[in-house]
């Protein structure tokens, strides 16, 4: 395998550690199966077909992968969730939806190196026992979804996809299935329904967890784009090796995707929890615009409950209890988590000190209202509330109780919905309000109503443009 | 410290608001709170339809016994069972089912804000115009907004818009302002009557419950869609704005339109009959009924009825009193002698009263006895094909092995002039091949009614009939089991509850004593009937009983009872 | 309504991606086909796609009014969608707006939740705001018909126009 050289002004940065991200911007590389075998591809599903398929699943257990969609749960423990006793076919699906805003990962890998991720599914099929697999593509990515299409038509060529794969025993087929724009078919039961073509109302669990009722009630994968790019190189490398990378229990590498008000935005490969978030903003994403001061980070997906600049978090327990400021915290599942927020699916948003936070938080508002899927009461009358008293707000009509009703909302929807979009819309207000409250009351008071409270917006969206 | 049940093979046991219970193994939390007297509100969940959870209202604190470190004993509450953990998020109590040493909490502080919290979203846009809403008096809502909601509204903002008045179908009306999106209808119409004619459409807030503009809600079921629609979504043409639920009065009783005798509510009102809504009775109709059985009642009220007794003087009826009809209608009667006379019943009579034809006939001494077979359309619900409620009645107490079969042979022989008086009781033969030609060759007819009807118009006397709603009795469904019938409302005018007429013919030929009781009459019958042996009118109870083998099943409670045993429904 | 033969076989194609007695999954796939077909999807295209997959008519409406992606009435020659969400809105996606509008000649007063796309006059251009559309490093982002553009700012906008003049 060559050493990768990539194209001018968007190498990667010194500290990345670029493999699932090896071949995005390379230099001289294409989507075309010609370029990915001669970098060795398909190696390591002719090693894993060589292995039992438990076998798989065990390395997949070691490694210590987590899922890179969102929820940070263990790919391996997940595969292992299918009952033994199961009869029924199996189904891989791949999540490929990219919703959650501020993410901006799996875009690269199935427009820039599609066979990564159809080798990755391939073993992955293996391992849990699908015959059948569906790449979930949202709507949006409609270049994407024909690149995908002919790398499968190239891989069925070369024998990698279709029956008797490699002259063996195992068959297994990988169709595109594209979704029209909604971001609750990211989250994976709503996925299944939209698959089943009826409208991707999430199911309530238990009883229908994918792994044993999924796809047309039988037992279902859902993964990630990344994290099914993981399962090849953990192959390729054993799951011990893999779980070297990176730090304990929170292994190998994520592509985390920074945003907002900083010099260079952008994509960034790293392992996980070896860079901090004061490295990320100021080292590799060049800090903050000339004369700013950081304000906010949401750091994992506009879901992601927000973290403010001067905060302290103490993390660790017993011995290792310490207390730190949010430039100090390790990029990583556990430490974000307990910091409050989540990892999430990597995004960064970064906010300085230009920004009102009502206004960013409106702007949140909007998405969820527009998103949530109004099948359950909380979710589908609270997301629409949240956002009518934002609106308000920002438009110089708010009252004082505007703060406690936001926050009772969100109190009211968090933790009593179906599915997690209750906690991803109602998580951005309770944060934003709790950690800002000085930019919502500024919003209540009769003398700023009808003002611009953001005469700054403009120039700050100015200051970003590249 | 109470003593602690073992759980049993399929019992566990269930701490319900402090308090230990056993209910079936399975049992979902929601059951086993009912099973505790603790209800939980609830609008989306249906016993009888698969459980979605999307309303949020039967959100509970659930708690379990931690397992025990290995080589430990589980720690001991006061009460002896293993101490409950709390879990910190409310679960569903509709979907979730119970297991060994489950607590649920349903008035904990947390229980109650997230009932509170999804009161206060659905209220928030909704329209609130109780006042002129059918369901007003029996919304859940409305009731548990009493309860439930908070007092005053902190909602600031314009409610969502949507559409009112929605036609969608020929009986049913939706507002869909009011529609809280419980998706009970489109359950019923997928799951029961495999009509898969209702969706949502739209998302979000912005969410409105519709048909396709090609496909309305027509089904013959349409209706059950309004009586399990939580809310006043759903209201039925038939019923909307004519009548406030809380001034009606509710009788338990039996539909008639068909031999499912699917059990009913008749609501009325002075007299007057409002509504008819299905009764659970999970051995006949689950919790449903036809429209068509359902809206069979107007006849009830039409104008074509027949309020006096009359007798013919020459071309033209004129109305005369009870004692003069039933003395007129004996003598017209015992001018002829045993098979001279012929009495063709009807399936539609209640037991009690062809129990007194069965005695008229023996006192007569004719073998011409018949009721008639008027079978239609039936389906694979409910919607029987023998359009009679009570021809297995007819069967046992007539004792007719093949009801109908009888008929062509009685028509015959008026033909002929050896049958020369008839007696026809609540069937209007004259449009069943009784026309003039035949009943002409008679010397007497008489005949009992509720409309005014060609066959009426042939008859020397007529004596005008109660309605199914209008009496008491019992009756024989296709399934063989014996239901009792109550009445609603008073018959019209003079007309009055047949058995008592029947008794007055009977009596007046044979002069024995008069019974004054329905239950006497029913013990009577009981006593001859083997079917009905040790039988009381007042052990038949709401829910009927099983009399006889009929080797009928009925599909749609076979597949109700398939999805219990999967799990998909409570039952 | 007739469907090209073309068109028949590649909803064939689409149905066989599915077990046999789940046809009902290629409900997207087939009004996808759709509205590339005619812009977007009518009350008779949704009636085609019931039939072809046998189901009731109002799950095909159930879809086609939830999804975004799916436009319920026709769009201009090409259709805009600017990204609305939170790191192109920090980047400038709202002036991006205004100026596309402003160059395209589109009315968006009229815009409201039910009826999102505005179609400027002659009918070339037509216009909406869309959802993160994950690229958000490099807003404020938009698609022209299928074809994906980053940076777009109200200083490019017209320039961009250009090229579909
Ligand atoms: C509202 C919502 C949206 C989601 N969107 C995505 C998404 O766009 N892509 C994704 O991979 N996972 C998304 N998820 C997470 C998925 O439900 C699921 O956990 C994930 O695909 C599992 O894959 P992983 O284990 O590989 O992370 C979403 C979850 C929720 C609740
Ligand atoms: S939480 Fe929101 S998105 Fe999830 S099922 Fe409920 S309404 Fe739909
Ligand atoms: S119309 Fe009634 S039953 Fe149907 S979804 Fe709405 S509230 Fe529920
Ligand atoms: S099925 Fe028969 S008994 Fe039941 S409601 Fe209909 S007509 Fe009445
Ligand atoms: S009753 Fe609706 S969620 Fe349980
Ligand atoms: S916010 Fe515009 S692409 Fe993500």
């Amino acid at each position: 395998m060559a050493v990768p050289k990539y194209i001018k002004g968007k190498e990667p940065h010194k500290s990345e550690y670029r493999m699932i991200f090896r071949n995005v911007d390379r230099r001289g590389w294409d989507a075309s199966i010609k370029s990915y075998i001669a970098d060795g591809g398909y190696k390591d599903l002719k090693k894993a077909l060589k292995m039992k398929s438990q076998e798989v699943t065990d390395e997949v257990k070691t490694s210590g992968l987590r899922g890179r969609g969102g929820a940070g749960f263990p790919t391996g423990v997940k595969w292992g969730f299918i009952p033994p006793d199961n009869k029924k076919p199996v189904y891989l699906i791949c999540n490929s939806d990219e919703s959650e805003p501020g993410t901006f990962k799996d875009r690269y890998i199935v427009h820039q190196d599609p066979h990564q991720l159809i080798e990755g599914m391939l073993i992955s099929c293996y391992a849990v026992g699908a015959k059948v697999a569906y790449i979930y593509i949202r709507e949006e990515f409609s270049e994407g979804a024909k690149i995908l299409e002919n790398a499968i038509e190239e891989a069925r060529k070369k024998n990698f996809l279709g029956k008797k794969i490699l002259g063996g025993k195992f068959n297994c087929e990988i169709f595109i299935h594209r979704g029209a724009g909604a971001y609750i078919c990211g989250e994976e039961t709503g996925l299944i329904e939209s698959l089943e073509g009826k409208r991707p109302y999430p199911r309530i669990k238990p009883p229908y967890f994918p792994a044993a009722l999924g796809l047309y009630m039988c037992p279902t994968i859902v993964n990630n784009v990344e994290s099914l790019c993981h399962v090849k190189h953990i192959i390729a490398m054993g799951g011990q090796k893999y779980a070297k990378i990176g730090t304990p229990r929170n292994t190998g590498t994520r592509i985390l995707c920074v945003s907002g008000d900083v010099v260079r935005p952008g994509y960034f490969e790293v392992e996980v929890g070896k860079i901090t978030m004061g490295e990320l903003i100021n080292d590799v994403c060049g800090g903050l615009r000339k004369g700013r001061k950081l304000k906010g980070v949401i750091p994992g997906g506009s879901s992601a409950k927000v973290l403010r600049a001067g905060e302290k978090y103490t993390i660790g327990t017993g011995e290792s209890e310490r207390t730190i400021g949010i430039n100090d915290i390790p990029m990583d599942f556990d430490t974000l988590a307990a910091c409050g927020s989540m990892a999430g699916s990597g995004g960064v948003i970064v906010m300085d000190d230009s920004r009102d936070m009502a206004w960013i938080l409106n702007n949140i508002n909007t998405f969820y209202a527009h998103e949530s899927c109004g099948q359950c009461t909380p979710c589908r009358e609270g997301s629409l509330w949240m956002k009518k008293i934002t609106d308000r707000m920002v438009s110089g009509a708010g009252v004082p109780s505007d703060l406690k009703t936001l926050t009772s909302v969100g109190d009211n929807i968090a933790g009593r919905t179906i599915c997690a979009f209750g906690e991803a819309c109602a998580w951005p207000t309770q944060s934003f309000v709790a950690k800002f409250p000085e930019d919502f009351k500024k919003h209540t008071s009769r003398r700023n109503a009808g003002k611009e409270l953001n005469p700054e917006s403009k120039a700050a969206a100015a200051g970003l443009k590249r | 410290m109470s003593a602690v049940k073992k759980q049993t093979e399929d019992l566990v046991n269930v701490q319900v608001d402090g308090h230990w219970i056993q209910v079936k193994k399975g049992t979902r939390m929601i059951e086993a709170c009912k099973q505790a007297s603790a209800e939980v509100p609830h609008y989306c969940y249906h016993p009888k339809l698969t459980s979605p959870g999307n309303c949020r209202m039967c959100l509970v604190e659930m708690g379990m016994p931690p397992r025990p470190a290995p080589g430990q004993e589980a720690e001991l509450d006061n009460d002896g069972h293993a101490k409950i953990s709390w879990m910190p998020r409310p679960v569903i109590a509709c979907a979730n089912s119970v297991a060994e040493g489950m607590g649920i909490r349903t008035q904990s502080t947390l229980a109650k804000e997230c009932r509170e919290g999804v009161m206060e979203f659905l209220l928030i846009n909704h329209p609130l115009d109780c006042p002129i809403c059918d369901q007003a008096g029996e919304c859940t809502l409305q009731e548990y907004s009493v309860e439930h909601g908070k007092g005053e509204s902190r909602f600031l903002e314009n409610k969502v818009k949507k559409p009112k008045n929605v036609d969608i179908g020929p009986r049913i009306r939706l507002d869909d302002e009011r529609c809280v999106l419980c998706s009970r209808c489109v359950r019923f119409t997928r799951e029961i009557v495999d009509d898969d004619v209702l969706g949502f459409v739209d998302r979000g807030s912005h969410s409105v419950l519709t048909v396709h503009p090609d496909k309305p809600l027509a089904n013959n079921y349409s209706l059950n869609t309004v009586d399990i629609c939580p809310v006043g979504a759903l209201t039925s043409n038939d019923f909307r704005f004519k009548m406030r639920v809380w001034f009606m009065r509710e009788t338990k009783s039996v539909c008639n339109g068909c031999a499912r005798g699917c059990n009913i509510l008749i609501s009325s009102r002075e007299n007057k009959i409002y509504r008819q809504t299905p009764r659970e009775n999970n051995e006949v109709n689950s919790s449903w009924m036809c429209d068509s059985g359902r809206l069979n009642y107007h006849f009830l009220e039409s104008g074509a009825r027949l309020t006096d007794p009359m007798i013919k003087k020459g071309k033209s009826h004129e109305t005369v009193d009870w004692p003069q009809a039933i003395r007129r209608a004996a003598e017209g009667l015992l001018k002829y002698k045993g098979d001279e006379i012929a009495i063709i019943a009807s399936a539609r009579m209640t037991n009690e009263e062809l129990y007194l034809v069965r005695v008229l006939a023996d006192t007569l001494g004719t073998r011409n006895v018949d009721t008639l077979k008027c079978h239609g359309e039936g389906d694979d619900y409910l919607s029987h094909e023998d359009k009679r409620p009570n021809t297995n009645g007819a069967k046992v107490i007539l004792k007719l092995s093949s009801p109908g079969s009888k008929i062509n042979s009685i028509k015959r022989d008026i033909e002929s002039g050896s049958i020369k008086a008839l007696l026809v009781y609540g069937e209007n033969i004259a449009s069943k091949g009784f026309d003039d030609g035949v009943l002409s060759n008679l010397k007497f007819l008489v005949t009992s009614h509720i409309l005014a009807n060609p066959t009426a118009k042939l008859s020397g006397i007529v004596l005008p009939g109660a309605g199914y709603a209008e009496k008491r009795g019992s009756m024989i469904n296709a399934t063989g089991r014996l239901q009792l019938l109550n009445k609603a409302i008073e018959p019209p005018g003079n007309s009055r509850d047949d058995w008592e007429i029947l008794q007055d013919l009977n009596r007046a030929m044979d002069g024995k004593d008069f019974i004054y009781e329905l239950a006497d009459l029913f013990s009577e019958m009981a006593s001859v009937v083997p079917a009905l042996k040790g039988l009381t009118l007042s052990g038949i109870g709401e829910k009927g009983v099983p009399v006889i083998e009929t080797g009928e099943t009925i599909p749609l409670l076979e597949r109700e009872a398939q999805r219990v045993k999967q799990g998909l429904i409570a039952g | 309504m007739e469907v090209s033969r073309e068109l028949n076989k590649q909803a064939n194609e689409y149905i066989s991606h599915y077990p046999n007695d789940q046809k009902r999954s290629a409900s997207l796939p087939l009004l996808h086909l759709l509205q590339q077909e005619h812009g977007y999807i009518n009350e008779e295209s949704m009636n085609w796609v019931a039939e072809k997959l046998d189901i009731e008519p109002i799950h095909v409406l159930e879809l086609g009014t939830f999804y975004p992606g799916f436009r319920q009435t026709a769009p201009g020659k090409y259709h805009i969608r600017v990204c609305r969400t939170l790191s192109c809105a920090m980047a400038g996606c709202y002036e991006t707006m205004e100026k596309f509008c402003e160059v395209a000649g589109i009315d968006r007063s009229r815009v409201t939740h039910h009826n999102p796309i505005a179609v400027s006059e002659d009918g070339k251009f037509s216009i909406e705001f869309a959802e993160c559309l994950a690229s958000c490093g490099t807003g404020p982002v938009c698609l022209i018909g299928d074809e994906f553009y980053e940076s777009v700012n109200a200083e490019n906008v017209a320039e961009l126009i250009e090229k579909y003049d």
